[in-house]
Order: C-alpha cells, then sequence, then structure tokens
C-alpha cells in the first residue's frame, strides 16, 4: 500500500501527512510535486492542507490547474482513492472532482479548535471501517471552510448520501452551536458519487497520536488502509 | 586625501537629515579618512540608527549573561542556539515591531512575524513556534480595538499560511501604550547541531547569492523610522517606511533554505531585514574580517528605475543573503528557482576589507564593512525618575473591599486576565503535530521534539509593565521569576531566555535609567537561575505625544522537559482532588491589578523575589509534575490566589471549596500579589509523597481544600468571602471575545 501526499510550494500539512502515514501508520508514502504531471503509481492521493499557491485567490483556485492535479483527476475518474485535507479539499471542489464551493467562515475570522463530526456515510475508502452516526473528534485550521453549493446539488448530496461528515456536539447532535464556520448543513465533509474522493475540512492527521489529544484522525487513514488492501467490502469506482 | 568615488560627490552632505549627529558624522570621516559621498552617508544612516547599532544599549546589554553549558550561541549572531541533547539544538530570538504596528497594525505585525521567522532561519533551523506579546491601550477605546484586531489578523495572517504555530503569548493593556502600542514576537526552530548556520562570510572568491523576493520600495528607511518617536505625522506619512509581507514568499523561502543549507554548500547565511542589503552585506563581511564586491545591477527588482539608495535601503520582506563555495552557486540556484523564488549572484566575497558597492558600471561606494557595521555606543545619562520612590509607598485602601465576588469578576472581566481565547483561536496552533499543550491551557506551551522523542520543548513569554513602571529592577526580576515558574508548572527545567526591551527615548536620563534597571534586573534573575539570554532586542523611542510607554522588558524563555508525557495544565481534573498552595510568600495589594483595576492607581512596589527560595517552590513542583503526582499546576499571578483559582475552576469546569490561609483583611487574601506561589491539584493517595517532597525542600505548603461540584467557594478568616457559579467566572472572563470578533 502506497501513499502519495501532494506538495504545493505553500502546502504546510504535507509533512504532517507524511508523519502521520509513514511514522504513526508505518505506510510506504511518496512524496508527489506539484509540477509534475504524474502521481508514480500510488495507491491512494492524499491533498494535505495549507496555501497552496498562497491562496491570495480563492482557495485552491490555482492549485486546481497545477500539472499534478492533472494525473489525480486521471487516477480519481479511474476510481482511484484520494483525499483532500483542508486545502485538499478546497483544491478538490476547484477541480470540480467534488460539488460544491467554500466561501468565508460566517465568524469572517480564521479558525483553529478541536471540534466534533459525525460520520454520515461509509461508502468510502475513507470511513468503510467506520459506522455511521460515530463522533470523531480533531482540529480544525481554516479561514474558509463555510462549504456551499446550489439547492440541486445539495438535494443530490443528500439523495446520493455523498455528504460524509457533519459537525456535531460531543454527543452526536448537529447542532448550529457545534458549527465551527457556518457551513451549510453542518458538512465538514463530502465524497464524489463514486465514493473514491473524499474532501474533508478537519485534520486528521492532526489526530492519529494520543499525546496530540486525539487518535480518531487515525481511524480515516487505517480505514483507507484496510479497504485498499480489500479487507473490507467497499467497492471503489463501481 | 579625500578619494572622490563615482560621479556623486557633491557638497557635505547634512548628517542630521539621514538621522545622525554632527559628532557621528565626524566619526564617519574619521574611519574612512575621508568625507562620505551622499549614498555613503545614507548607508551610515540606516546602520548606525539605534534599530540597527544599538547604540545607546550595546555597553548595558553586557550586563546580561551569557554563557552556560548549553550555551552554543550566544548574541551576535541572528538568533541565540542552545543544546537539548542527542545533536540537537533550538534556536530562539524576540524581536519588536512597535513603530510600523501603530501605523499600519495588519503589516506591522504580519512582517514582525515574518522577521523573526527568518532570524531563525538563518540558524539554520526550521521554525517550529510563535509566540507573541501584545500591548494596547485600553480596548474600550475605538482606536485601540482596530489595532488590538488589526495586529491579531497580521500574526495569524502571517503564521497560518507560513505554517509555524502561533502556540502562545500574552496581551495587555494600559492607557501607557495608547499611542504607541507593542508587538513583540518570538520564534523558536530546532537544528541538528552539525547543520548550525552562521552568518560570517568566508573565503575569497566565494560568490554572494541573492536569494528570495524581489526588492522593492517598500519599508525604505524602515530602521530609521523605528528610532524616531511617533507623532501624529507617522500616522499619515510614516506607510512608506512600513514593508509589506507575503507569507507565501516566506514558506517558499523556508523550504528552499533549508533545501540550500542541507547540502553543506552554504558557507554563510544572513536574512535582509532591517537596513536590508546593507546591513546583510556589511555585518556579514565585518564578521568574517573579509570585504565584498557587490554588484546592484545583479539585484532582483520589482520595478528598474530603483535608485542605489533606494536598492541598499529597501526592507522588502522574504529576502536572504548567502555565501556560497565557488563553484556550486548554480546548484544552490537551481534549489530556489525550483521554489519559484528569485536567485542571483550579486557579487564576490573579497580578501580586503572593503565593502564596494557597483552601479551602472561605476562604483558608487566603497567603505570598510566593519565602519558601517560597528556602529558608535553611547553610554546615556541616567538618574532616578523624580517622585520613583515615592510610589513606592502603599497604604492599603482603609477601607477593605467587601463585595469581593464582584471584585473577582471585574478582574477576570479585565484584558489582561480575561480569556485570550478570542485571539488564540484566530492562530493555527496544531500545524506541525508537536503542540502538546495548547496556548491558554497552562501557564506555558508545550511542544513535542518529533525529533529526539520523549522529550518536550515549554514555551513562556511574559512581561509587567504594571510592575516595572514602580520598580524596573525588581519588576524585571518578577517577570523572569513569572516565566520560570511557567515552565515549572508544565514540568519544564529552564534552558534560556530571550528579551525583547521596549523603552522610550533613551537620550531622556530617566528613561535610560529605568531601561539601565531593568537590565540589571533580568541580568540578575538569569544569573540566579542560571541561565543565560542568548540575546533579544531593544526598542527605544516608544514614545507618543502622551509620553513614553510603560517600562517593558518581555522575556521568553524556552525550557526541556524530559518526558513530553509528563506535563501539566491549569484545569482542575478530578472531582474529589486535593487543592493546595506551594510557596508562602507575603501577598501583597502593592502595585497589584486589584489597585490599578479597582481603584484606578498604579501605586505601591510589588513584593520582590527571592530567587532561592524561588528555585526551591520550583523545583518541588517541576519534580511533582515529572512523577506524575500533580493533576494541575498554575502560578498566581496578576489578581493573585482568587483569579488563579478562578482560572483552575473555568479551565476545568469543575468547582472548588478552598479556604485560604491569610487571616488579615480579605480582598489582600484574594488579590494580594506575590512571587514564588503555586496552586496544584492532586489525588488524596499522591498528597503524602507531595508533602514529603515539599518538606524535603523547606517549600511550605498548604491544603486549601477540595475540586466539587460547579461553584468557587473561597472562604478566609472564617468567613465564605466568594461563591460563584462557574458559568457566571466564565462569562466575565470571556470579555475579549466581543472585543476579538
Amino acid at each position: 500500500m502506497r501513499f502519495g501526499v501532494v506538495v504545493f510550494p505553500g502546502s504546510n500539512c504535507d509533512r504532517d501527512c507524511v508523519h502521520a502515514l509513514r511514522t504513526v501508520l508505518g505506510q510506504d508514502v511518496a512524496e508527489l510535486w506539484h509540477g509534475d504531471d504524474s502521481i508514480r503509481g500510488v495507491d491512494c492521493v492524499v491533498l494535505p492542507g495549507g496555501f497552496a499557491y498562497g491562496d491570495y485567490l480563492r482557495a485552491g483556485a490555482i492549485a486546481a490547474t497545477a500539472p499534478v492535479m492533472e494525473a489525480v483527476g486521471r487516477f480519481a475518474r479511474a476510481g482511484g482513492a484520494v483525499i483532500g485535507i483542508c486545502n485538499g479539499f478546497q483544491i478538490l471542489l476547484e477541480a470540480g472532482l467534488l460539488p460544491g464551493a467554500m466561501i468565508r467562515n460566517a465568524s469572517l475570522q480564521f479558525r483553529c479548535r478541536d471540534v466534533w463530526m459525525r460520520v454520515e456515510s461509509t461508502q468510502t475508502p475513507f470511513t468503510a471501517g467506520l459506522r455511521v452516526g460515530q463522533v470523531l473528534q480533531m482540529p480544525i485550521a481554516h479561514g474558509e471552510g463555510n462549504y456551499y453549493a446550489p439547492p440541486s446539488v445539495f438535494d443530490a448530496l443528500e439523495q446520493h448520501g455523498q455528504i460524509v461528515f457533519r459537525y456535531c456536539d460531543p454527543t452526536g447532535a448537529v447542532t448550529a452551536d457545534a458549527n465551527p464556520n457556518g457551513a451549510a448543513r453542518g458538512i465538514a465533509g463530502i465524497r464524489s458519487a463514486q465514493g473514491n474522493v473524499v474532501g474533508v475540512m478537519p485534520h486528521p492527521e492532526r489526530a492519529s497520536e494520543a499525546i496530540l489529544g486525539s487518535t480518531d484522525g487515525r481511524l480515516l487513514f487505517q480505514s483507507a488502509i484496510d479497504s485498499l488492501a480489500g479487507l473490507r467490502g467497499v467497492t471503489v469506482g463501481a | 586625501m579625500a578619494r572622490k568615488i563615482g560621479t556623486v560627490t557633491e557638497a557635505r552632505p547634512s548628517p542630521e537629515l539621514v538621522g545622525l549627529t554632527r559628532p557621528e558624522y565626524d566619526e564617519i570621516v574619521r574611519r574612512l579618512g575621508r568625507g562620505p559621498n551622499p549614498l555613503e552617508l545614507q548607508l551610515f544612516g540606516v546602520m548606525w540608527s539605534e534599530h540597527c547599532g544599538y547604540k545607546h544599549s550595546r555597553q548595558t546589554l553586557a550586563l546580561l549573561p551569557a554563557e552556560g553549558p548549553r550555551l552554543v550561541e550566544g548574541p551576535g549572531e541572528n538568533a541565540g542556539v542552545i543544546d537539548i541533547g542527542d545533536g540537537w539544538a533550538v534556536a530562539f530570538k524576540m524581536e519588536s515591531h512597535n513603530h510600523p504596528s501603530a501605523v499600519d497594525p495588519y503589516n506591522g505585525a504580519a512582517t514582525g512575524v515574518g522577521g523573526i521567522i527568518r532570524d531563525v532561519l538563518s540558524m539554520g533551523a526550521r521554525p517550529i513556534a510563535l509566540l507573541d506579546s501584545l500591548r494596547f491601550g485600553p480596548l474600550s477605546d475605538p482606536r485601540a480595538r482596530a489595532q488590538a484586531g488589526g495586529v491579531v489578523g497580521g500574526i495569524a495572517g502571517y503564521g497560518n499560511c507560513v505554517g509555524v504555530p502561533t502556540v502562545g503569548g500574552e496581551l495587555h493593556t494600559d492607557s501607557g501604550y495608547r499611542g504607541n502600542p507593542l508587538v513583540n514576537v518570538a520564534c523558536l526552530g530546532i537544528v541538528r547541531r552539525d547543520r548550525l548556520a552562521r552568518a560570517r562570510a568566508a573565503g575569497a572568491g566565494n560568490p554572494v547569492v541573492y536569494a528570495g523576493a524581489r526588492t522593492g520600495r517598500d519599508g525604505i528607511g524602515g530602521a530609521a523610522f523605528a528610532s524616531e518617536e511617533l507623532d501624529e505625522r507617522s500616522q499619515r506619512e510614516d506607510r512608506a517606511a512600513v514593508q509589506l509581507g507575503d507569507p507565501f514568499a516566506g514558506k517558499l523561502l523556508i523550504e528552499a533554505t533549508l533545501e540550500a543549507l542541507a547540502t553543506g554548500r552554504v558557507v554563510a547565511i544572513q536574512d535582509m531585514g532591517a537596513a536590508g542589503l546593507t546591513c546583510a552585506t556589511s555585518e556579514m563581511a565585518a564578521r568574517g574580517g573579509l570585504g565584498m564586491t557587490i554588484d546592484l545591477d545583479a539585484v532582483p527588482l520589482r520595478e528598474a528605475s530603483m535608485r542605489p539608495d533606494e536598492i541598499l535601503r529597501s526592507e522588502s520582506q522574504e529576502r536572504m543573503l548567502l555565501v556560497v563555495r565557488r563553484g556550486y552557486e548554480q546548484e544552490v540556484r537551481a534549489i530556489f528557482h525550483r521554489w519559484g523564488l528569485e536567485a542571483a549572484v550579486i557579487g564576490t566575497v573579497v580578501a580586503e576589507p572593503e565593502l564596494r558597492i557597483r552601479w551602472r558600471g561605476k562604483t558608487v561606494a566603497a567603505l570598510p564593512p566593519y565602519a558601517l557595521a560597528e556602529s558608535p555606543a553611547y553610554r546615556p545619562a541616567a538618574c532616578e525618575p523624580i517622585g520613583l520612590t515615592e510610589r513606592w509607598a502603599f497604604d492599603s485602601p482603609a477601607q477593605p473591599r467587601t463585595d469581593v465576588a464582584d471584585a473577582l469578576q471585574q478582574l477576570l472581566r479585565s484584558a489582561d486576565v480575561a480569556s485570550k481565547r478570542a485571539v488564540f483561536r484566530q492562530y493555527d496552533h496544531s500545524v506541525q503535530v508537536r503542540t502538546v499543550v495548547a496556548p491558554g491551557a497552562a501557564d506555558a506551551a508545550v511542544l513535542r521534539i518529533l525529533e529526539s522523542p520523549p522529550k518536550g520543548l515549554a514555551l513562556a513569554v511574559d512581561g509587567n509593565g504594571r510592575y516595572c513602571a514602580v520598580d524596573p529592577y525588581r519588576g524585571a526580576r518578577l517577570v523572569v521569576a513569572e516565566a520560570a515558574a511557567g515552565l515549572a508548572c508544565v514540568g519544564a527545567e529552564p534552558l534560556g531566555v530571550t528579551d525583547c526591551l521596549n523603552f522610550g527615548n533613551p537620550e531622556d536620563p530617566e528613561v535610560f535609567w529605568t531601561f539601565r534597571q531593568a537590565v540589571l534586573g533580568i541580568a540578575d534573575a538569569c544569573r540566579a537561575l542560571r541561565i543565560p539570554v542568548v540575546g533579544g532586542n531593544v526598542s527605544f523611542y516608544n514614545e507618543s505625544p502622551d509620553g513614553p510607554v510603560p517600562p517593558t522588558p518581555v522575556v521568553a524563555m524556552v525550557g526541556l522537559i524530559d518526558d513530553v508525557e509528563r506535563t501539566c495544565t491549569t484545569a482542575f481534573k478530578e472531582a474529589g482532588s486535593v487543592v493546595a498552595l506551594l510557596g508562602g510568600g507575603h501577598p501583597t495589594l502593592a502595585g497589584s491589578l486589584f489597585i490599578r483595576e479597582l481603584h484606578g492607581e498604579a501605586r505601591g512596589r510589588p513584593e520582590d523575589v527571592d530567587f532561592d527560595t524561588h528555585g526551591r517552590v520550583l523545583t518541588v513542583v517541576r519534580d511533582g509534575v515529572a512523577r506524575g503526582w500533580l493533576l494541575s499546576a498554575h502560578d498566581c499571578s496578576d489578581g493573585g490566589i482568587a483569579v488563579a483559582l478562578a482560572e483552575c475552576v473555568m479551565a476545568g469546569d469543575l468547582g472548588a471549596d478552598v479556604t485560604l490561609p491569610e487571616a488579615g483583611r480579605p480582598d489582600a487574601a484574594l488579590f494580594g500579589e506575590a512571587p514564588s506561589r503555586i496552586v496544584v491539584s492532586l489525588t488524596e493517595q499522591n498528597l503524602p509523597e507531595l508533602i514529603h517532597l515539599a518538606a524535603a525542600h523547606d517549600v511550605p505548603m498548604c491544603i486549601l481544600g477540595r475540586t466539587c461540584g460547579d461553584r468557587l467557594l473561597i472562604t478566609v478568616a472564617g468567613q465564605r468571602v466568594i461563591d460563584t457559579p462557574i458559568h457566571e467566572l466564565a462569562e466575565a472572563h470571556d470579555a475579549l471575545t466581543e472585543v476579538f470578533s
């Protein structure tokens, strides 16, 4: 099982993702340079957080046109497992690999704090090992995490079970108070129709060791490892 | 006989126009053996500014201890370096960006962050943590609010993007900072000892490489601007002296620089900060006893029309100057290019100690590097401020405060004590997966050392303008003592200190006396703790039409934890645990926050710290944490033990029922301040062990009560004087949320 972590020049969670996957989970990890047009045969692509090209324009807008994203797009359309975390999620939206858009947090400020999110869909490699309703704790750190989409997209997302995570309180209740950025319908993460592409605003790599306050983030990576190794029966790219 | 340099010899230029005095001009002539041309005089103007030259502070700073078994680099390099074992070291430094932040809060603060990151990066260290220390006028004033919001936004805007977590800091307000806020930022980086970089040019014939962003017309004369008093005019006219930051370029520079240093081809490196190219070239050459020939036509510019003085004095951000081993310049340039940055060979190291600047085929300046880099040092007149000792006298207000529960809430609401959550949540404090104790959760931030587990680093930043205004010597000692107490509360042993000394105009004898007393206080305190001051920054001329700012020495202290799993936070953890006070002391209302907030006066001399006692108290706390006996530990500082207890209760959302040992008046017992007092909680089971440990170190220990319920209950002299639900305390404590929303 080989993960590829994409390194944009302004990625700043790339090293954290490599740490979680390589050091904590013992996986083989390749660092994929933004200017290359290949993902070098990896089994799973991680788009990490950060400010890919500074994000002075809309977050992720320039990154979506990077050479490496062509390769990621081909891989995704062929059913390959891709997860975009924070800025990575924004890039997936801008690249059209996931529907909708991010606007600025309702507070108009950056927010860094622990949140809870409820698993809504297990039809992805990253959640196949979890159960619907499971509550995960991990940090957010973003200024543009306020998910938005036209009503028709929301309907489709709901209808096809493409909402993967919603912000909730520690008991799992989805409330306005538990929503840190104003995201519509409490959305913290979504998936593609096929389920192989996932975007999530909170940072699983920052919640993969007990010393950091939570190990819930590790569950997403472990799920991907198990699913892709065929241990759990998720149909990828069906 | 005067040499003619280039075409720019004119009538004798005026030193005053570049911020120098007539005697300084005469000194330049003496050093050069001729008069400087106008361009050269401009270079002296920035290099001999207070900000770059430390003219008025250098002799006093020499009083600070700069030795110790772990010290690798002390003052003089871009940042101090301390050995942390296993082949690793930490580089750290603190700097002020007060004047730029006064004029342009967002950009001033943002570039302060960028600048201090590059200082640490210049040592070859990967920046892993930022802390900030902020002072504003009262936040009821819309202008102070706007400044505070802009400064916090600027720190967030730069730090979050560049991917260095802001893990701690402090924020205080006082009317004395109304016209001149203080923005001090500290950065810490980690470096393999054998990869340590330095800023000493070596090897005649080696190329000088410019790397990073292009040079523009921003920040020109910023160093000189930082060395003047602010007035009404500054707000309008000095904006061009403020640099503009580009955190994305800052991030690229971190990665590219570390990659370039890893090749082993870089001989020396320094960032181009204050006084830009002039400072970097002259200082690097002077340290190596060599010279440089620099070709300004090779410098990457934003605007081709820039004049030599603009290119040389620009303080455009995100730029580094490197001396590279000859023959490897292409390899190093390619690294910067790959990261999308400029990299150009702009000159050569030469054996003759002369900095020769060429522009459009001509030599436009030729100076001995040391002449520029070593400004004259002054010993300014010092005299004790008139009326200072009268302010030491203190009689407690005749009527003891009876509504102490209201007083407690008023203190919790004050900006000094109020929760900084609304600030910290704007900072990314968890990136780099090192942050074990988040900002605000304990008296110091704790990071794990991924490179050398299971060790951890603790960081605390403290300052107290209220104490220092009354007694700068004692105030400075108390500041150092509080930082050390903060480290002990998370189980850390102090390693070293960097300081930022914020004062008014040093040519005012009263200001200078105050400065010197504060330095002496820090020096004595650090000697007593046996830790070095590895470097820092002096910021003078913090004056507005209202007068100088309160004397504000700020220290950032770094400590080491052997096992980062064994650390501690402020919050009470378990119902039914024992609450105890370690260390006795004589809490007094003199100089206290209580007196200022409730009686509107800054009066009375604070209780001094006895470092023998302090050291023993901290040893007991540190050992208690390291052995896992303590569930919580929190230093009593602003607002005394009542505020400390309220903070423990709020952080843990767990009440307590305690009785204070003091028999006197309740307001003094609750809100009196004294050093070396730590509130701890622990299980009944570990109590005998802690009692034994405290006795072994001759440290007074007093059992105050138990954690329980959802209220804070405090009894003094047989009377229950505080009985407040936690949610009411928390509501008062949350006062800053509204300010920073």
